[in-house]
């Protein structure tokens, strides 16, 4: 799971309609990401889920989820992600994908694809999903699973993104772009045309979670960004409209202003851990705020209520430069997780911004990269118990 | 290029359905989402694979006889449409 898929949604918004955006305070939360485990068969250095990934065991149930999908779609959620770690991992996929689509949401599935199986594919067009998100580590077989942590990742991958496109469903593929990968851009985009996916996304690792941890091991260089970029453009202007719709995205420590993270605080995106933790992005928990659970609370109290959630709305928080920033209703201050995990302040302006002062903090991290000092971390797994089922929920796990 | 015997139909990335929250049409596709203002919204529903485009604007016209000729308004939104891929221009 990567943040980009996240802040990817927003950009993808568009309108035919002119009038003035709505003017009640707070619109509904139109993506609703549903985080099902933190569980994974693979072990990137790059992903974002929490390095301290909590118990399985506190995992909702179908049960549970169903009833969140029904209360965000009431208050209007329309797109649902079904994320993870791995969500193939969750026997109950399927029911909560038929509930789902049953509401009206437009369903996706963020997978690594392993786990998945022809048959699985099929079941899951039944249940009513609409489209299949795969990552990809890298566009061969030795690369991509030394990346992955697991044997026959890349071959497994290749298979369930033919069988994809093969059963009608929209593909999009996802590479996370490190050093590790970077070039291999050329080889990522004939891939891609290869497995005749209809979108990719090339998007460079951002640092939270375990890509935090390893990030002298993943930023890559200015002079590799300025010739993957390079190439990509150059790919695309032979492809006269035809074939995958690329998407290349830089990593923000090369930018001089913040992204507009989640496309600011509460204004649109929902997650929910796999324990039930709301939360205005999937990376907020590591913020020294309270967020609400939705085992105690519903939706719309959490969405409209929650203290957490409407602690970054607005900018009353804000403190300079954002506050006389003409551009601040552009970025809303960059991204909070950010600003908290560098300069330890969660309020500060992101120090992407070169107009924070801890904006040096940056031009060290990619100093810093050129040079790592310490070894990389492959990311580590909750424990299941060794029979693949929770002894309290039940949950039955599925085998890959 | 359409002409009035086109046969527009929904791309099959993108799904069509009425949100309430929204108060418009949309159209739904990986990660995405687009409104359709109100013209656009009447256009999609009588987009079916089966219908040309002469017929969606004879429809159309019928139905709000006070809009004048709304032959451009559709001509411009399908041909929009087919560029931006929501729709196949089926000949």
């Amino acid at each position: 799971m990567t943040i980009k898929q996240v802040n990817n949604l927003a950009n993808k918004q568009e309108s035919t309609q002119k009038e003035a955006p709505q003017k009640t305070p707070v619109g509904p939360p139109l993506w609703l990401l549903a985080e099902l485990t933190y569980d994974c068969p693979l072990h990137c250095p790059y992903c974002s889920n929490p390095t301290e990934l909590g118990d399985t065991e506190k995992e909702l149930t179908t049960q549970e989820w169903c009833q969140v999908f029904t209360q965000a779609r009431e208050m209007g959620a329309v797109q649902l992600g079904f994320s993870g770690g791995e969500p193939l991992l969750r026997k109950d996929l399927e029911v909560l994908v038929k509930h789902a689509r049953e509401l009206g949401f437009y369903t996706n599935l963020i997978t690594s694809g392993i786990g998945l199986t022809e048959k699985r594919i099929a079941k899951l067009k039944t249940a009513g999903l609409d489209h299949i998100q795969i990552s990809f580590q890298g566009a061969d077989p030795e690369v991509n699973d030394a990346i992955a942590g697991r044997g026959n990742a890349y071959q497994q991958k290749f298979k369930m993104a033919k069988s994809v496109k093969a059963q009608g469903y929209p593909m999009v593929l996802n590479f996370v772009i490190s050093k590790q990968n970077i070039e291999q851009i050329p080889e990522i985009m004939r891939l891609s045309c290869e497995l005749e996916a209809d979108y990719v996304e090339l998007a460079t690792a951002q640092y939270y979670g375990w890509a935090y941890t390893n990030r002298d091991h993943l930023l890559p260089s200015k002079e590799q960004l300025i010739e993957s970029e390079r190439l990509v453009n150059e790919f695309r202007d032979q492809q006269e409209g035809k074939g995958p719709h690329f998407i290349f995205v830089t990593p923000d420590y090369f930018e001089t202003r913040p992204k507009a993270c989640m496309n600011g605080w509460g204004t649109t995106f929902l997650t929910v851990t796999p324990d039930g933790s709301a939360l205005p992005c999937h990376s907020a928990k590591m913020l020294p705020l309270t967020f609400p659970n939705v085992k105690d609370k519903s939706i719309s109290d959490i969405w409209q209520q929650d203290f957490s959630f409407d602690y970054f709305r607005g900018d009353d928080w804000m403190p300079q430069p954002c506050k006389g920033c003409d551009e601040k209703e552009k970025d809303f201050g960059g991204c909070r997780c950010q600003a908290y995990m560098m300069t330890g302040d969660m309020h500060k302006t992101d120090p992407v911004c070169s107009k924070s002062e801890d904006h040096h903090l940056i031009q060290q991290a990619i100093e810093s990269a050129t040079n790592p000092s310490r070894v990389i971390e492959k990311r580590i797994n909750p424990t299941i118990n060794k029979h693949g089922k929770d002894s309290r929920l039940n949950i039955t796990r599925v085998k890959v | 290029m359409i002409t009035p015997t086109t046969t527009p139909s929904l791309n099959t990335m993108f799904r069509f359905q009425w949100e309430k929250a929204q108060n418009c049409f949309v159209l739904l596709f990986p990660e995405g989402m687009v409104k359709l203002n109100g013209s656009a919204g009447e256009i999609m529903q009588l987009i079916d694979g089966e219908k040309t485009v002469q017929q969606i604007t004879e429809t159309l016209q019928n139905k709000f006889p006070e809009g004048g000729d709304l032959s451009n308004d559709v001509n411009e939104f399908i041909t929009t449409a087919i560029e931006k891929k929501w729709l196949y221009n089926d000949h």
